[in-house]
């Protein structure tokens, strides 16, 4: 009898490796939480994206509830995500832009002609600031709270959904 | 067939092309120990973008703005364990093709041993489940039924 038992572990044992592991294959690896995740909003230093004599750091993201959007002339899942940036603005959210591996110039144009919902554009032309936030592909999205500390994290197109179910919760959390 | 050899010769034009651009990196280290450095820890890190390519083997620009680092970091004098945690923090323990050693790894890393342990300890029993079986001697019982077997198939 006990033998029995030892010998269905085998068989169990397998099955349930198995199923663990086909669990892992439906996995999404591009979907994954950003290491910086409940830290603080990596120190900078930067010029804005319209005035190249005013110097920011990253007090400037205390005190409020921010989003940081990571954006660029050359990325266009941004271009689409602006409506919803907009939306997000209107409904009195502080939104702080992060100009990414982009120009003055086509970064100024790009806010002329999709819409503008930032308060402020912070200028980072060499990526600097992106790989601080390891940001690996424009538009990502970061909330900041209050204290200056990241707490949730956006890859990618923000459809008119994830502002409803992800990003407007997580906005009333954390205000 | 012209054209086939046509095709062919553009065909390898291009991988040529390709084979310069991907070599256009050219890094200048101070001793032959710092470049294997480099080497191994591009090949070790993995591009957040493309998922199953190594930094060192990818033309992703995240990818290059990580050899970047890491090259900047090793001509700073850093240590491997100090620039593999600098590129942790910013992209996760998922860059990382070995995992290191936490808590949230032990099951990772200690799975593998426990069951070659567990097994070595399933033959061990088997064996001495065998020696024991084979050394006992039968009971009158038992030969009785042998010697009742036995004749019972010589009769037949």
């Amino acid at each position: 009898m006990k033998r029995r038992l030892l010998l269905l572990l085998l068989p169990v044992g397998f099955l349930g490796l198995a199923l663990f592991f086909y669990q892992g294959l439906a996995l999404d690896p591009s979907q994954r939480d950003s290491a910086l995740m409940a830290r603080e909003f990596p120190p900078f230093e930067a010029t804005t994206l319209r005035d190249e004599n005013r110097r920011v750091d990253q007090t400037l993201l205390n005190g409020e509830v921010t989003l940081v959007n990571v954006w660029g002339e050359w990325c266009p899942a941004c271009k689409q995500e602006m409506p919803q940036l907009l939306d997000l603005a209107d409904r009195g959210i502080r939104m702080v832009g992060v100009n990414y591996r982009d120009t003055r110039e086509k970064g100024m144009q790009f806010l002329s002609e999709f819409g503008d919902p930032f308060e402020i554009n912070i200028f980072d032309p060499d990526g600097e600031l992106g790989f601080d936030l390891g940001v690996y592909g424009a538009p990502e999205t970061f909330l900041v709270d209050a204290d200056g500390v990241i707490r949730y994290h956006h890859k990618g197109y923000v459809s008119p959904q994830d502002v409803r179910d992800r990003i407007l919760p997580e906005v009333e959390k954390w205000r | 067939m012209a054209l086939i050899r046509t095709i062919a010769a553009l065909l390898m034009l291009v991988m040529a092309f390709g084979a310069v651009a991907g070599g256009i990196e050219l890094r200048e280290f101070d001793d032959p120990v710092t470049e294997k450095r480099y080497r191994d820890l591009t090949a070790s890190m993995r591009c957040p973008l493309c998922e199953n390519q190594a930094i060192d083997d990818s033309d992703a620009p995240i990818s290059a703005d990580m050899r970047e680092r890491v090259y900047l970091l090793l001509q700073d004098g850093q240590s491997d364990i100090e620039i593999i945690n600098h590129m942790v923090q910013r992209f996760g323990e998922y860059i990382l093709y070995n995992p290191r050693l936490e808590s949230r790894t032990y099951l990772l890393w200690g799975l593998p041993i426990a069951l070659v342990l567990l097994g070595a300890l399933v033959v061990v029993g088997m064996v001495r489940a065998r020696r024991n079986a084979s050394a006992k001697a039968l009971s009158t019982e038992e030969r009785h039924r042998i010697d009742a077997l036995i004749n019972r198939k010589g009769s037949s």
